[in-house]
């Protein structure tokens, strides 16, 4: 007998989302994905000054914060043909990669871990062997039997108050946990760790963005931050981008592959087929060419050599959707008729419309984008940054590459991105240092916002590929638009009732106990969904078809 | 109580935090809350040893999360001293480790046991229009959970400009009909405005509760006057710039690498009432002025519509 689970909301996400499964036989049948809640950014940002759209679209997700704020003056440079000076872009590829750094070490200590550590479970390992086996597998500056037995009892303490926060009513116990208490002791401690360690790491956005969440100096053109280009300055963001790579090296990766070891079966659950990575990070005024983190795309999981991709291929869809109308358009004559009114949940009916995302396809196919698209991108390149340490993975776990198109591999694949592109990141510093001293200390190159234009801005972040498109009539914004990694992954079905990522992915998955759907977190947390970044354009008063072409 | 109190300062010596550092922090967030000096010792007390955390129910509608991530960056206590020691934080979607129908249950039982006694923060809009239908949290709409939990709260405390007065998606033209939790339900809040706030302004909130009983006196938005009583202009550290002035006329000049004033290129600080200059983000690592980005006021309502254009003087 088929039984349908609902987990809503589900938590430890942004924004608001709700899963839908039909489970037969202890394993996930068919699964629907449901964003709850709009908002309507891009509707809001008619007729503004295109100068000011970032400072809008960065408000679509304070978690992703930053990487709409960045796309966004992306697409005005693209529209008003202004080329941003070295150090501008050099600063904009820092607080990238900072944002990477940041989202994922949150992404896998605070919104992820607790999908495979039993926090419980904690309180009866011994400190002693916690500590042993923390010599074992990490190189974490922290450890000891005391320091173990601090952590446990601190932990005891919380619990015997009986007020369990945001621990309560969790799936502790659950059989699908694995590790020994001493690992879950292990991973315990981390998470407090790493609580710290991110609000360190976020103060390199403050250096040179005044602030985090949301920063705030970019502008098209540059950067605003001018007389932050001093050495006191630069050397204090090196130092926290060294401190936040050496986390990520002897503890967030150990801890990723300890963690691993005891799941090797995710390697074979939550699977997907085709990945599209947009690349980001120019090493050059030259893309995508000198894009640090390459665009491309792989279709069939065929590793072989991945395909350029190309932006003119994007359609969305919306049959499913609580949108008017079935027809598929490409992002360029979109067309967005929100239903007025309170929209029927309906999951049931072949044609039922179910989420207020929309359905991203490339060549009408679904595509994974995020870190696993990343670095299979990178991989299937065969460039050797990213090569040499997935081999490294794929090689401790004992896995072969075909087990990285699964939950096991998008987590794996979030904490290799993180250790790259920390590892690329210093280097970027010393760029900088080497052309200030050279005398040139411009960020900002002025320009003239012209009559009639239209821009793009072609983005991968951590979550995936991001896109924004603008078109800009009288100097003022006529139409904005923006395809998120989110939509892509957490999408609704299509016109032709193909299945978005997750909800691919969700089919196959074991569920030991219906009422405690442990394994469905598993897989949707893999993707990090961001749902407030992955709803947008309305107007429901007007029913407006807005119409968005390309440059 | 000194043996807790031993412990917790045992505590903070692993961290590396000296009892000297701690009573800095103290004495810093004393100030910022506008108390005298006589407090400095009673506001350690609040974070040595609550005897029951008290209850806070976080509720996400219509948001961004920028405001628990902001919250997520407090250095001193940090977030774990916080969540573990300070506060009983029993729902918060975003870090709780439960749930769908488990979370729910959380939420009710949390609400069921701490009536008239819980805090209740707020962050997100509250979608109007359509009867609510634009944004809900397992089958029920934003405006029906926060009429529902909001009225059975000891407070409710908004955090950020959205739920204290709408923000960017109350913007014009307001799609989803979203309006601030005060305006929505008809109550009193204590807004801690901004987009998204400093948290010590949250936390000096907060630890006015603890210690004193009661929330911060506010301003007639409903912002605590100790981090909200004055301009950004008042206590600007360009401000000499601008008495004599010196301004920025363009991003990139001369001007801009000497710091100059914003004013002409569309700082909002003369009209937004915060202590960001003061305090500063990141545990006072920078703030917007600093990093030469003009202030967009995001502190005051309906700032989106009547501060833009940003980039133009005042």
């Amino acid at each position: 007998m088929a039984e349908r689970i609902i987990v809503d909301p589900i938590t430890r996400i942004e924004g608001h989302l709700r899963i839908e499964v039909e489970v037969s036989g202890g394993k996930v049948v068919n699964a629907w994905s449901s964003g709850q809640m709009f908002r309507g950014i891009e509707v809001i940002l008619q007729g503004r000054d295109p100068r000011d759209a970032h400072h809008f679209v960065q408000r679509s997700c304070g978690v992703c914060t930053y990487v709409h704020s960045i796309a966004s003056v992306r697409a005005v440079d693209d529209a008003v043909k202004v080329k941003i000076p070295k150090n501008a872009r050099l600063i904009r590829n820092l607080l990238l990669g900072a944002q990477f750094q940041h989202d994922h070490i949150v992404h896998f200590y605070h919104l992820h871990a607790l999908d495979w550590v039993d926090v419980v479970s904690a309180l009866k390992a011994d400190p002693a062997k916690t500590a042993a086996l923390s010599d074992n597998v990490s190189n974490a500056p922290w450890g000891g039997t005391n320091y173990f037995k601090n952590v446990q009892q601190r932990l005891k303490t919380f619990v015997e108050s009986g007020q369990l926060g945001p621990f309560a009513n969790a799936y502790w116990g659950h059989p699908a946990y694995k590790l020994p208490p001493e690992a879950n002791l292990l991973a315990a401690a981390h998470y407090i760790e790493a609580l710290r360690l991110q609000a360190k790491a976020a103060r390199m956005h403050a250096i040179f963005g005044g602030k985090n969440p949301h920063p705030q100096s970019l502008v098209a053109g540059g950067v605003t931050c001018a007389a932050d280009l001093t050495a006191e300055r630069i050397a204090e963001f090196l130092y926290i981008t060294k401190e936040t790579h050496e986390f990520v090296k002897n503890v967030y990766i150990p801890d990723l592959l300890a963690v691993a070891s005891f799941y090797k079966d995710w390697g074979g659950i939550g699977r997907t087929t085709n990945f599209l990575a947009w690349g980001d990070f120019p090493l050059t005024e030259k893309e995508p060419e000198s894009l640090f983190m390459p665009r491309g795309v792989i279709f069939k999981r065929n590793l072989e050599k991945p395909i350029m991709a190309d932006p003119g291929k994007v359609t969305e869809h919306v049959a499913r959707s609580w949108y008017e109308g079935t027809q598929a358009r490409h992002p360029y004559q979109g067309e967005t008729k929100p239903f007025a009114g309170d929209p029927k949940y309906d999951t049931d009916a072949k044609d039922g419309r179910y989420s207020w995302l929309k359905a991203p396809r490339y060549e009408g196919e679904p595509c994974e984008v995020g870190p696993l698209a990343h670095v299979l991108v990178g991989y299937a390149y065969g460039q050797k940054e990213w090569k040499q340490p997935v081999d490294h993975v794929l090689k401790t776990l004992n896995i072969p590459a075909e087990a990285l198109f699964s939950t096991l591999g998008r987590t794996a694949a979030r904490g290799i991105e993180t250790l790259v592109i920390g590892e690329a990141m210093q280097g970027w510093v010393m760029e900088l240092v080497e052309n200030i001293k050279k005398g040139d200390t411009q960020t900002y190159e002025p320009f003239e916002m012209p009559d009639k234009a239209q821009g793009v801005g072609l983005n991968d972040v951590p979550r995936g590929a991001l896109g924004h498109w603008i078109v800009i009539e009288n100097k003022k914004i006529k139409n904005y638009q923006y395809v998120v990694p989110s939509t892509w992954n957490l999408a609704p079905r299509c016109a032709a009732g193909k299945l978005s990522p997750v909800e691919e992915a969700l089919i196959g998955t074991p569920i030991a106990d219906p009422k405690r759907p442990l394994e469905i977190l598993r897989t949707v947390h893999s993707y990090d969904p961001c749902i407030a970044c992955a709803v947008h354009v309305i107007d429901p008063d007007s029913n407006e078809v807005y119409k968005v072409r390309a440059a | 109580m000194v043996n807790q109190e031993k412990a917790f300062y045992d505590r903070l010596a692993q961290k590396g935090v000296t009892r000297r550092d701690f009573m800095k922090f103290c004495t810093f967030l004393t100030a910022t809350m506008g108390l005298s000096s006589s407090f400095i010792p009673k506001v350690a007390e609040v974070f040595a040893a609550p005897a029951k955390r008290p209850t806070v129910v976080w509720l996400h509608l219509g948001e961004c999360t920028g405001c628990s991530e902001a919250l997520l960056r407090s250095m001193y206590p940090w977030i774990d001293e916080l969540v573990l020691e300070v506060l009983d934080v029993a729902y918060h979607e975003t870090i709780m480790a439960a749930a769908g129908h488990q979370a729910e249950e959380v939420l009710h039982e949390a609400v069921q046991k701490n009536k008239g006694k819980f805090i209740c923060v707020v962050e997100g809009a509250v979608a109007t229009k359509y009867n609510g239908g634009y944004g809900k949290v397992g089958g029920k709409s934003f405006l029906q959970i926060a009429k529902e939990i909001c009225p059975q709260a000891a407070g409710v405390i908004c955090i950020g400009s959205c739920s204290a007065f709408g923000n960017i998606p109350a913007a014009k033209p307001n799609p989803g009909g979203y309006k601030g939790v005060g305006e929505a339900l008809g109550i009193k809040t204590v807004n801690i405005a901004g987009c998204p706030p400093n948290p010590i302004n949250f936390v000096g909130t907060v630890v006015n509760y603890l210690l004193l009983g009661k929330l911060p006196a506010v301003d007639d938005l409903g912002r605590p006057l100790f981090a909200y009583g004055q301009t950004i202009h008042d206590n600007c550290a360009r401000r000499g710039h601008f008495e004599n002035g010196e301004f920025v006329e363009e991003f990139g000049s001369k001007e801009a690498a000497l710091g100059y004033c914003l004013y002409k290129v569309g700082c909002r600080g003369p009209e937004t009432y915060n202590n960001c200059g003061i305090v500063k983000f990141n545990s006072g690592c920078s703030w917007p002025v600093q990093a030469g980005a003009p202030c967009i006021g995001c502190s005051q309502p309906e700032f989106w519509d009547k501060f833009t254009p940003f980039y133009q003087e005042l």
